[in-house]
């Protein structure tokens, strides 16, 4: 990868430019096949609340609603406060960048710290489906079933969220080298379009942990 | 794009550098390539081998291996060896990652790092599951169905599981490269429509990759979470369903079995013009047939759960839908006869392991239909009439179709010519052996014998010793090209930049090519087979 066509250009390309959108669009392919990763579960998890309604709402109940509606609004403002870091990149203005990098880390890490307190609540009341289960009678076999799906997506999605505050790290450790002073935004933008994504899956996920079937 | 003149000292992809490390941080495409075909060629053999000890088993009635146990754990093997870590990356990541910037007139593909990563993801998935095979193996059939494999399964399933969860993401990465770079980066003239075959037939394929594979992904994580915790999401006894499982499972898997012929079915489409010097009839049927084929895939998965209890209504809805299939398939075959009629046609290795192809290919299309049809079915799920069915498909399709493509791309990989006469028979003879061990199997499911069953009863004996004789016919046939065609990289007669007077941008860059691939990026003026405006070129 020795010779460049010009600075940040690989030699496959024609120029920046056709980089930029090679690159762009690649996130966005890749950011497909994240739909229909989070789309098999989701529709897994659908199905099984059809097949047993009342097990699921049972285990819904039990969900620490406010942790989980807290970190909606942390994932929501995080987005738009990369989006700004975007946009005073773009007006030249790397310092203000990197804070808003760093800002979205803090957002990004916190709700982690929320996520990781939640657990340990629905574990300590025996939430978790293995083992001794809080809820008993007839609804137990649906609840533990709802309870299965929302550690392992809850899980999944965390992963994606430390994924992503370490890329955003790796964005504003290149914005203060420099990188990014004349004008080449491709990696701000391909993080950022992968940010989103981890906000939207949350968006997705909250109302059919949190909501349905809370009456 | 404009066309660029590289500053580039001409030299071989080959000589550029020739330490390991050159080669394990490569992000070169075509040193990529070769990284897969060393593995691929290493599980080939591997997955072999364990078929080569299902058919000694099969040999007498009562089994000569005396565990039944022993041979469920061959069996599985064979199926996960084969299915992930061969068939799926043999033509699309090997051959494909080799030709895929060279057809189209560009350096490289779209994210060489990615394409290296990839390579990587797939070891290590490779070696999940290696380990687990080895460390005592795993005895639930490659589809994993539960509870069988959550909760009464021996062995090591979580961590094979795990192999092919890592695998699967090596194989989404090389889905993305390949859409990103044909829709990026062709060259100059190169309109869709001019596209080669093998191109259309990648993009179908990588189609699949980048929306199947995750469905499988997904799945697998759940079904190791209930594995682990004992938890029920599939395992009925613990309130969890084993049809849903079945019903992801199979999302994935009957679209993966079209990645394991699609690339298959553009080998062929690529090598029938050019030994027959005349061009593709009907082009762009045959393209839009492997899109139509890739499409449709996502549609017929209920096909394999006829005798699950499933509605009579999806029954009858899957059945309808797989026959589909066969209007693209059979358009494709009919293309390829219009081809070769009153084509000037060459025998050469690689045109003999095409016309193989068709007829193979054609023997495991027709007995899919019987397969798809709700009441045949019901007589022939799970038995060796589908265990024949796949393998006509798989076998002597798709890898008849990697045996085609390594001899047709050889010359360009290499920069040797492998020895023609030797390379013949090689081909001849995996026709035969194919068709001694698999046809008897047809016969044998007709009459009624299961799949999966370490013995059987006496009177299908006389089938099942034809069957053996004939895998160690197809045996020596596969060993015949490990050694002559690692012959020729020693001993070769250098090849010339066209060997076979084709007319893909592949062929007018030297073989081996320059590292970049293009001196000068070629502007493309005609589709890729208008052997018609080009008699000169004949050899």
């Amino acid at each position: 990868m020795s010779e460049e066509v010009a600075p940040h250009t690989h030699f496959q390309y024609a120029d920046a430019r056709h980089q930029a959108e090679t690159a762009l669009s690649g996130m966005w392919l890749f950011l497909a096949s994240e739909v229909l990763f989070f789309g098999g579960l989701i529709v897994a998890w659908t199905f099984c609340r059809h097949w047993q309604p009342a097990g699921f709402d049972a285990g819904s109940r039990e969900t620490v609603l406010w942790i989980g509606t807290v970190n909606l609004f942390l994932l929501i403002s995080s987005s738009f406060v990369y989006s700004s870091g975007l946009a005073f990149m773009e007006a030249g203005n790397a310092k203000r960048l990197i804070q808003c990098c760093v800002a979205t880390m803090a957002i990004g890490s916190l709700f982690l710290l929320l996520k990781f307190y939640e657990w340990h609540i629905d574990i300590s009341e025996h939430l978790f489906p293995a083992g001794p289960f809080k809820i008993n009678g007839a609804d137990a076999g649906g609840a533990r079933m709802f309870w299965s799906f929302y550690f392992v997506a809850t899980a999944l999605h965390a992963a994606h969220m430390i994924v992503g505050v370490g890329l955003v790290g790796w964005i504003a450790l290149q914005a203060r080298r420099g990188a990014f002073a004349d004008g080449w935004l491709t990696p701000v933008e391909v993080i950022g379009l992968y940010w989103s994504f981890v906000d939207i899956v949350w968006i997705v996920l909250y109302p059919i942990i949190y909501l349905v079937g809370r009456e | 794009m404009s066309q660029i003149v590289l500053p580039q000292s001409q030299i071989s992809y080959l000589s550029d550098g020739v330490s390991l490390r050159s080669w394990l941080l490569t992000t070169d495409h075509k040193r990529i390539a070769i990284l897969y075909m060393i593995s691929i060629t290493a599980f080939f053999f591997l997955g072999g081998s364990a078929a080569a000890l299902i058919r000694y088993n099969l040999i007498v009635p009562e089994g000569m291996i005396q565990s039944a146990e022993t041979y469920n754990r061959l069996f599985t093997m064979h199926g996960i060896i084969m299915v992930w870590f061969f068939l799926v990356p043999a033509v699309p990541v090997t051959i494909g990652n080799f030709v895929v910037p060279l057809m189209l007139g560009a350096r490289d593909l779209a994210f060489p790092r990615l394409n290296l990563a990839s390579w990587y993801l797939f070891m290590a998935g490779g070696f999940c599951a290696l380990y687990a095979l080895f460390s005592g193996g795993v005895d639930t059939g490659w589809t994993f169905y539960t509870p069988l494999s959550s909760n009464y399964a021996q062995g090591h399933v979580v961590v094979v599981v795990m192999g092919i969860f890592i695998s699967g993401f090596s194989t989404i990465a090389t889905g993305i490269n390949f859409i990103i770079t044909i829709h990026r980066l062709r060259a100059p003239g190169l309109t869709w429509y001019r596209l080669p075959v093998f191109i259309w037939s990648l993009y179908s394929t990588s189609i699949i990759f980048v929306l199947a594979t995750p469905v499988l992904a997904i799945t697998l994580l759940l079904l190791m979470f209930e594995t682990l915790f004992h938890v029920g999401v599939f395992d009925p006894k613990l309130g969890g369903d084993p049809l849903l499982f079945q019903h992801l499972f199979w999302f994935y898997s009957h679209p993966a079995v079209y990645i394991m012929i699609l690339p298959g079915l553009g080998v062929v489409s690529e090598i029938i013009p050019v030994f027959a010097r005349k061009e593709l009839f009907g082009y762009k049927f045959v393209v839009w047939a492997s899109v139509s084929i890739a499409i449709i895939a996502f549609f017929v998965w209920g096909h394999h759960m006829f005798v699950s209890g499933q509605s009579l209504f999806a029954s009858v809805l899957f059945s309808m839908l797989s026959y589909f299939v066969a209007v693209p398939s059979a358009i494709k075959v009919f293309n390829w006869l219009g081809t070769l009629h009153k084509g000037r046609i060459r025998f050469d290795a690689p045109m003999i392991y095409a016309l193989g192809f068709i007829g193979l290919f054609t023997m495991g299309g027709i007995t899919g239909l019987y397969l798809a049809a709700l009441a045949a079915d019901v007589h022939l799920h799970d038995t060796y009439f589908v265990i024949a069915h796949f393998h006509y498909i798989m076998v002597g399709g798709m890898v008849s179709a990697y045996f085609a493509a390594l001899h047709y791309w050889w010359p360009k990989i290499t920069g040797k010519m492998y020895p023609e006469m030797i390379a013949r028979a090689a081909a001849l003879l995996m026709f035969l052996g194919f068709n001694l061990t698999f046809f008897p199997q047809y016969i044998l499911g007709y009459l009624g014998m299961p799949r999966r069953y370490h013995a059987y009863p006496p009177e299908f004996q006389v089938l099942n010793v034809l069957s053996s004789a004939g895998a160690t016919i197809l045996a020596a046939a596969y060993l015949l090209p490990l050694f002559y065609l690692t012959y020729s990289i020693f001993r070769g007669a250098r090849a010339p930049a066209n060997p076979w007077g084709s007319l893909g941008l592949e062929w007018q860059t030297p073989s081996p090519p320059f590292t970049k691939n293009f001196v000068v990026t070629p502007t493309v003026t005609e589709g890729p087979y208008a052997f018609s405006k080009h008699e000169t070129f004949d050899v």
